[in-house]
């Protein structure tokens, strides 16, 4: 029967540790960016054939 | 070849995508759609005709309805959900996988897997834990090709060159976090011999532990991972970001939090200690809110791009997933109430629930990503634009005939089984009754699962016809992207410095979920807690258990319940309410999740042996409209009496109360009962010869248990 308050326990001080965890993220400014990763996801695709097109652009630059 | 530029410090690498093991998982994905589906409508036809069984053990409902569910789930959804993870996550983290060898160790060992549960399910080798029915030798191959593909994952993600994680990632860790833990923890099981294996827990353990497991299959297979895709395909489809980033960050976690809690919502009014059933209402119905974010925000991200429903196939097998997704999400929690519940549980309106969600979430969401996919991965426009339309409305029309025909049916099921007259009565006391008067609708679900199953073909030849037109000496897709820096602290605050650590972020998430699992868990498995001390049980005899194992081998669970519920009309029609004590040596546990035939809980004593042998030959003999299977070969098998003691020894070691001589003869036990209820069939019919030692014997031993063997020392401690 004591492993219940063994078990409880250590699962209450995790939950603490986690929402602890959360917290301090959350007030580092865990969503300081909402916009861009959104957008960028966006404009990944390079396919086969714009290869030469896209390394050609890099080179203009 | 790398080209330096102004802005960027850091030289720009070429990146060649791993399209090849996508293209490999799509294929896997038609393929065993496929059969799943092929597989499906024989259920379905079998619940409408029972002639469909065709007296082949292998081919019986109680054998074909796991082949399904495992064919659906871990081989049409699994093999999915590992193409557009490698699809999408490559291109998201701007790398090749990380190892080409461990993504094909992924891809021919999981097909392995679905090949021997092909072979092992129809032959009745089955743990009959739903979602989980795959014996010992198989368990293990999951967990180590499931360890392969996180390995794999993970590595990825440490060589990726995007610091940023995007949801979806988000969803693919979840995922393969919670299944691993999920799979391990509710295949804890004991061999017995090569195919056969006991689970470490009983009774309403092993009910809690399973439905913990089968819930969060639903959730962590066909949810997380699906949103995660969702989250990728449907803004690339339809090339508008997402609705709201911050929702997505804000639904992520509450639903990682809070799924793993709402398990004992499939053991609502049973034996189960009643404040884990309120934990588990009270948590589904809070699922609500983080489901709701993930189908507003898929929705919402096509604002502006509504024309496209009208002329893209693609967007309209998206926004209708994610409707179904919504839809079957609101019905969840609903269901979860327990007075609704009340109604509903053992009905079809759960199979119904279950297949708007699959077919319609997981089905349409796939057939979108293989729309997408294809003509990308070939290079080459689908062959068919009108086909994939014809492929929605068939489709779109099945689900609908499935999902109205089996609401229909559950409700109707649910109303007669709870009518009671003026006097009190049960208004339809004969079961089959209640069965006879869905059996139409099971010709309308069979029509629906024919209509979807044609929507697939006609993607199977759209798919196979660009294929065979694209281009050949195709090149994998190439990406350019600067390498990461290694400096973590360089990378910013907060949020971005959280998914930068990814590996931080698995263990957060890990220790969210093990918080969840443990505390519901661990209490129950001390459930002597629970048991009434007036009440006790025997352990099941060598016979009983033989035949204990025959029942679990033909899928008996699959449409009989053994758990009467704490409500008025169970206890009318099947006896009084089961209770803990009655399953506590019973691995696995029985208590099954629908009725398509009458809950067996208390059918000991109800019915003489010889009734028994009858129905089981063919039901119909006893029961003129039974929709059973006929199970004759029971009459022919002859009982396995030698590995009576090896399960004997194992039951022991798990703590079952046998003495030392019960284990070293529980060979010449079993064998002596079944001499006594052979004699007596005899006696009864001396043409009956043929089934001495046959397995029909020990399954007539061990239904003549069922409610019997709990006594209660009541009667004169009540009165005090």
């Amino acid at each position: 029967m004591n492993i219940i308050f063994l078990t409880l326990g250590v699962s209450i001080f995790i939950a603490i540790v986690f929402l602890a965890a959360f917290i301090w993220a959350t007030g580092k400014g865990q969503y300081d960016d909402l916009e861009t990763p959104s957008h960028r996801m966006l404009l990944d695709d390079y396919e086969t054939k714009t290869e030469n097109k896209q390394v050609k652009e890099d080179k203009d630059k | 070849m790398s080209a330096g530029n102004g802005s960027n410090t850091a030289p720009v690498e070429k990146v060649i995508y791993d399209d090849q093991i996508v293209k490999m998982f799509i294929y896997a994905t038609i393929f065993w759609g496929a059969a799943a589906f092929l597989v499906g409508l024989l259920a379905a036809l079998q619940l409408a005709f029972w002639p469909a069984n065709m007296e082949l053990p292998w081919l019986t409902f109680g054998r074909i309805r796991p082949l399904h569910t495992n064919a659906a789930i871990f081989a049409f959804a699994g093999n999915i959900i590992f193409a557009g993870m490698y699809h999408s996550t490559q291109r998201l983290l701007k790398t090749r996988n990380y190892s080409d060898f461990l993504s094909r160790l992924h891809f021919w060992g999981w097909q392995l897997i679905i090949v021997g549960a092909l072979i092992t399910l129809p032959l009745g080798y089955t743990m009959s834990k739903e979602y989980a029915e795959l014996e010992w030798p198989l368990d293990i191959a999951i967990a180590v090709v499931w360890v392969v593909f996180a390995v794999n994952f993970f590595a990825t993600i440490a060589i990726r060159r995007v610091r940023h994680l995007y949801v979806a990632i988000w969803f693919y860790i979840a995922t393969i976090i919670t299944v691993a833990v999920l799979h391990i923890v509710n295949s804890i099981e004991i061999p017995v011999a090569f195919l056969k294996s006991y689970p470490v827990y009983a009774g309403v353990q092993d009910a809690l532990v399973q439905w913990w497991y089968g819930h969060n299959a639903v959730a962590f297979f066909l949810t997380t991972p699906f949103l995660g895709l969702m989250y990728y395909y449907v803004p690339k489809a339809a090339n508008r970001p997402i609705y709201s980033y911050k929702l997505s960050i804000v639904h992520f976690w509450s639903l990682v939090f809070i799924y793993i809690w709402a398990g004992p919502h499939h053991l609502l009014n049973s034996a189960l200690p009643d404040w884990a059933q309120t934990v588990g209402m009270v948590f589904s119905v809070m699922l609500w809110a983080p489901s709701w974010g993930g189908m507003i925000n898929g929705l919402l991200t096509l604002r502006g791009a509504w024309h496209k429903l009208r002329t893209d196939p693609i967007i309209k097998f998206l926004a209708v997933a994610v409707t179904f997704y919504g839809m079957s999400t609101f019905e969840g929690p609903l269901l979860s109430i327990k007075s609704v519940n009340s109604l509903a549980h053992y009905t079809d309106w759960i199979i119904g629930h279950v297949h708007g969600g699959t077919l319609g979430w997981n089905g349409f969401l796939t057939f979108g990503i293989i729309y997408y996919v294809v003509p990308k991965l070939w290079n080459n426009k689908m062959w068919s634009h009108r086909l994939m339309n014809w492929h929605f409305w068939i489709g779109l029309l099945g689900i609908l005939l499935y999902y109205i025909s089996m609401w229909a049916s559950g409700i109707t099921q649910g109303l007669m089984w709870q009518a009671i007259n003026e006097n009190g009565q049960l208004v339809y006391p004969d079961f089959v009754e209640t069965v006879m008067r869905i059996v139409p609708l099971y010709w309308v679900r069979f029509s629906g699962g024919a209509l979807f199953l044609t929507g697939f073909v006609m993607l199977i030849v759209n798919v196979w016809m660009t294929i065979r037109h694209a281009p050949k000496n195709q090149k994998d897709a190439v990406a350019e992207a600067a390498p990461l820096k290694t400096d973590v602290t360089a990378i910013g605050q907060g949020h971005r410095k959280l998914e930068a650590l990814s590996l931080v972020f698995t263990v957060l998430l890990f220790i969210a979920i093990a918080i969840g699992s443990i505390i519901e868990i661990i209490p129950t498995l001390s459930i002597y807690k629970y048991l009434p001390s007036s009440q006790k049980t025997e352990p099941y005899t060598p016979l009983q258990l033989a035949g204990r194992d025959i029942y679990i081998r033909e899928g008996c669970y699959v449409c009989h319940s053994q758990m009467i519920r704490k409500l008025p009309f169970d206890v009318l029609r099947f006896g009084p309410p089961s209770t803990i004590a009655e399953s506590m040596y019973d691995r696995p546990f029985q208590w099954g999740s629908k009725r398509t035939g009458p809950d067996l809980a208390r059918v000991g004593g109800k019915y003489p042996d010889m009734w028994h042998l009858r129905h089981m030959i063919n039901p119909r003999d006893i029961t003129p409209n039974s929709i059973m299977p006929s199970y004759p070969w029971l009459a022919a098998n002859k009982i396995d009496y030698h590995i009576l003691r090896k399960k004997f020894s194992v039951m022991k070691m798990l703590g079952v109360p046998y003495n030392e001589d019960q284990v070293a003869n529980a060979d010449i036990i079993a064998e002596k009962q079944a001499e006594e209820i052979y004699d007596d069939l005899l006696s009864q019919d001396p043409s009956l010869t043929s089934v001495k030692d046959t397995e029909v014997i020990a399954i007539i031993a061990y239904l003549q248990s069922l409610g019997k063997r709990t006594t209660t020392e009541g009667a004169t401690t009540s009165n005090r």
